[in-house]
Parts: structure tokens; sequence; C-alpha cells
């Protein structure tokens, strides 16, 4: 039986099949509550109660979204490109789900554990501008179209203050996997040995990118309602809709992922003493997506040409300062070589 | 027929339909989709030679910045593509005679690349357990750092180029100065006057 799945090609295809669903089911059943949780802070923080109706304390609200949003009527607007207009959502979707196969959660957790993992979260969250872009256009009618423009240059614009950010994570690591990165961040000293230390400027920038990469309050001026009415989406009804707003959510958690991951020593215990698993992982995760929700209750909306002011002229001269700076402190391992971790064995 | 010649014929199919629908099609927003399909099969061709760093790379400059561009420009340029591919059947011929000029170089340089001896050792993959991100690495920024260097600083040059030719300095235009209007307060943007009536200021 065990040689069926590790010998024959069909054996093997089954297996790969198994653990995708076991990380995209536990994932979508999460996003759910997720996006419950989202509410009920940004609820707490106007002293409202949130959604408290379906199930007890209101949990299963997303579930009677859900059904809500897939029994709906499909309304295509009448100028559309029927073809992109449906390929947009899905797009948006299946690019949100297929970043998580090289997330690991756990030590060797992981879908496909390949050399140039975090390059690929890249290109994956760099193609995440097409669901938008072609939404937009699609739709054949102004506010969309606003909408996309505006997430086209926004998206470009934060990915190069990220990609830098995670450059500087490579070169004090030196390996492109996440578990070697995750590995560089163990030792003694617990959380202190973790890469919001070394890199410590560098978090609030990752955060701050990642809030404007997603478009999420207060960079989600593609949808600012009192503007666009909701940017590239207003066309958008039922299923479709349902999809770009899954793909968002998910790309939200897949930041959450990342900064765990970059920044949070991923499955790593904070104090030696505890054992290390993928529990940790779990509650850095929903740590830094409660954050999320928080900047959303608590921030107004900025200005586009403050967004892009910015993103331009702070972010990307300050991460790129960084990274020249770490190569500095690695080449020449300051503080033994606390900027280097391969010359410390980890 | 095995896993690998499966991916190779899928993606060399779709880089070929990519390729051909983006020449043909009708709508210029679907021939740049089409262009992205064909960069992503390509991408997925590399993966299958075992060059992911470089699929990666091709995926996020190409995909994930040019073609972005490239669907900007589409999207807002108003031009009647129809009247421009009326005119296609006059500039078919040369098109054809660049194609074919394009297929013997490509048949005569592989061609020879293929008979000539011990060609298999040249292209194999880098000796040792270093991978190939590791190994390209080594190569652009230890053996070859001047060219690499020097290739960057034309860029450069091209770049500052295009930004002097495009600079206008305009002087009747009021101009926002953001660090003004971040350091103003209201005890220097305001006066309060207590006005009399029938008086004015």
């Amino acid at each position: 039986m065990v040689e069926f799945f590790t010998n024959t090609n069909l054996g093997i295809v089954l297996v790969i099949l198994g653990q995708c669903l076991l990380v995209l089911v536990p994932l979508l059943v999460a996003l759910a509550f997720l996006m419950y949780a989202d509410r009920k802070v940004w609820a707490a923080v106007q002293m409202r109660k949130g959604p408290n109706m379906v199930g007890a304390f209101g949990l299963l609200q997303s579930f009677a979204d859900f059904l809500k949003y897939i029994v709906k009527e499909i309304i295509v607007p009448a100028g559309a490109d029927k073809f992109v207009f449906f390929l947009a959502p899905m797009i948006a979707f299946v690019l949100a789900v297929i970043a998580w196969a090289v997330i690991p959660f756990n030590d060797g957790w992981v879908l496909a554990d390949i050399n140039v993992a975090i390059l690929y979260v890249f290109a994956i969250s760099s193609l995440e501008v097409y669901g938008v872009i072609m939404g937009g256009w699609a739709s054949n009618s102004k506010y969309p179209f606003l909408g996309s423009l505006r997430s086209a240059a926004q998206m470009i614009s934060y990915e190069v203050s990220i990609g830098l950010i995670i450059v500087g994570v490579i070169i004090s690591t030196g390996s492109l996997n996440f578990g070697d990165i995750v590995a560089a961040q163990d030792g003694n000293a617990g959380l202190f040995n973790w890469y919001w230390v070394a890199h410590f400027p560098m978090l609030f920038l990752f955060f701050i990118s990642a809030l404007a990469e997603t478009n999420r309050p207060p960079f989600d001026l593609p949808e600012a309602e009192s503007e666009l009415v909701a940017g590239y989406q207003v066309e958008y009804s039922s299923t479709p809709f349902l999809l770009f707003m899954i793909g968002e959510l998910m790309a939200v958690v897949l930041m959450c992922a990342l900064t765990t991951l970059l920044f949070f020593g991923g499955w790593l215990s904070p104090v030696p003493f505890l054992p290390d698993g993928i529990f940790w992982m779990i509650l850095k995760m929903s740590a830094v997506f409660f954050m999320f929700a928080m900047v959303k209750a608590i921030t107004p909306r900025y200005r586009y040409d403050q967004l892009m002011r910015i993103g331009w002229k702070v972010f990307l001269p300050m991460s790129l300062a960084w990274v020249v700076l770490v190569s500095f402190l690695a080449k020449f391992e300051v503080l033994g070589g606390f900027w280097a971790r391969w010359t410390m064995g980890g | 027929m095995t896993v690998f010649a499966f991916t190779f014929y899928l993606f060399a199919i779709t880089t070929v339909v990519g390729g051909l629908f983006t020449v043909v099609s009708r709508n210029p927003v679907h021939s740049v989709l089409w262009l992205i399909l064909a960069f992503l099969s390509s991408a997925g061709l590399f993966v299958t030679l075992g060059a992911e760093f470089v699929a990666m790379l091709l995926i996020i400059v190409y995909v994930g910045a040019v073609a972005v561009l490239f669907l900007f420009v589409v999207m807002m340029l108003d031009v009647d593509f129809a009247e421009l591919k009326a005119e296609m059947t006059k500039y078919m011929p040369l098109a054809l005679l660049i194609g074919v000029v394009i297929i013997m170089q490509l048949a005569l340089a592989l061609g020879v690349w293929g008979f000539s001896d011990g060609y298999e050792a040249r292209i194999a993959a880098p000796a040792g357990d270093v991978s190939n991100t590791a190994a390209l690495g080594l190569l652009i920024y230890d053996k070859y750092i001047m060219l690499f260097q020097l290739a960057g600083l034309i860029l450069l040059v091209a770049m500052i180029g295009a930004i002097v030719l495009t600079l206008r300095h305009r002087v009747d235009i009021k101009r926002q100065n953001v660090l003004a209007q971040m350091y103003r307060d209201p005890a220097k943007a305001m006066e309060l006057r207590d006005v009399k009536p029938g008086q004015g200021l």
C-alpha cells in the first residue's frame, strides 16, 4: 500500500493532490473566520456590535455570506468583454491560492520545497495586479477603469520596496528558501534572534508596503467608495465578486505569513524552553492579521499623490539604503555575524 | 510519454499558441494578454530545464512589470486597430522575409551548436552542489562583475537620457511644496482679525 503511493505515478499524483487539499481546505475555513474577526475588530473599535446574528456570536456569518454570494444572479454589463470579465476574478483567486504552495507551516511542512521559494511568492504577488486591471478594463465602465489604473500604479510602486526589503533578508540568510530563512533566525536568544531585531526598520516598511500591495486601508484607493463607488469591483456580482473578495483576503493572509516567516521566525518558539511548532506560526500570523484589522479600523484613507510620494520618495530610498547597509554589515561580519547568519552556523 | 515530455509539449504548444494569437488577435488588449500567456509558458519551459531562477526573473520582470506597462499603454491608446490590421497585407511580404531570416539564423546557430563535438558538456548544469541561483550569482557578481556593472551603467545612462529629453521646466505653473505643507500649522497659516462693522480690513 505504501509502495503504491511512493513508487507509481498515479500514487504520487494522489499524494500531492491530498497535500494540496490539506493546505487549501483549512486555509479556506480559516479565511471565513478571519473575515469574521476582521469585521469584529473593526466593529469593536467603532463601538458597534458587528456581525452577531448567524450562529453563536455571529460566528457563522461568513458562511451565510458565502451562500448568499453563490445563489445570487450574475449580472454582466452590456458592453463588457465577457471572456476577460470572467477571467479576471478567476485569475485573482487562483493566483492568491497558488502562492501558498511554497509557504511552510512548520519545519518541512511545505507542499513544494523549492530553492527560489521567496522569489516565487514575489512573482505571484506581482501577477496579482492582473486580476484587478483585467476586471476594471473588461467592465467597460469609467469607475472600474479608474480604480484598476490606480491599483496597477500602486501595486507596481510598492512591489519595488517589498522586493528590496526581501533582498535585505536574503543577504542576511544566504538562501532563497523559507526553511533556511527561518532556520537562520534560530538561536539561543529566542525572539531576540529573529530578524525583527536585525532588520528592525524594515519591519515597519514591509508592513506598510504590504498594506499598499494588498489594497488594504489606508491605501485602499482602488476601491475608494467615496470616489469610485467600489473601484474595479463595481460591475461584479455574485460568485465573481466572491472570488475577488476571497482572493483579496487571501493575499492579506499571505502577507501575514510572509511577515511571520521573514521577521518573526516562523514556527520558532519565542522563548528557548518551549518547543517550536505550527502553533507558533498560526499564533504569529493571527497577531499580524490583528494588526492589519486594527490599521483598517483606525487610519483615514491617504490621498493618491501622498501614496505615490511615500512609495517612491520615502520607502524606495530607505529600503535601497538598507540593502547597501546590510550588505556592508554582512560582508564585514559586524557584531559577530549578526547580519551574516551563515557564519554563525544557523 | 514521460511527465517531463508531457510538461514540455504542454508549455511549448501554449507558448506557440500564445505568440500566434498575440499577432492575429483583433483586440489589442487581448493581444497583450496572449503575450503574457506566452511569457508564462516560456517561464514554465525554463523550469522544466531546471533553470528556476531565470524562470522567476522572467515572470517578475517581464510579466510583473513590462507587460503591465504594455497593458497600461494599450488600454489608454485610442488607436483604430482595425485600420492598422487592414494594412497588414501590404507589409506581409516584408514580415515574412524577416521571419524567414530569423528562422534561418536560429537553425544555423543551433545546428552548429548541436553538431559540434562535446556540446552536451557545455550545456550541463553547474558542477558540484551549488544551486543554479548561486552559480549565476557567482558568475555575474564575481567573474563578470565589470561587464555586469558596465551593462547597468549603460541602462542608467539610457534612463537619465530619457528623463533629460522629456524634462521641461515650466515657469508659469504653481508647484506643490510638500515639506512646506507638512510644516505649516494653524498659527502660521491663518490670522484672526476682529473686524469692526462698516470698516472692513
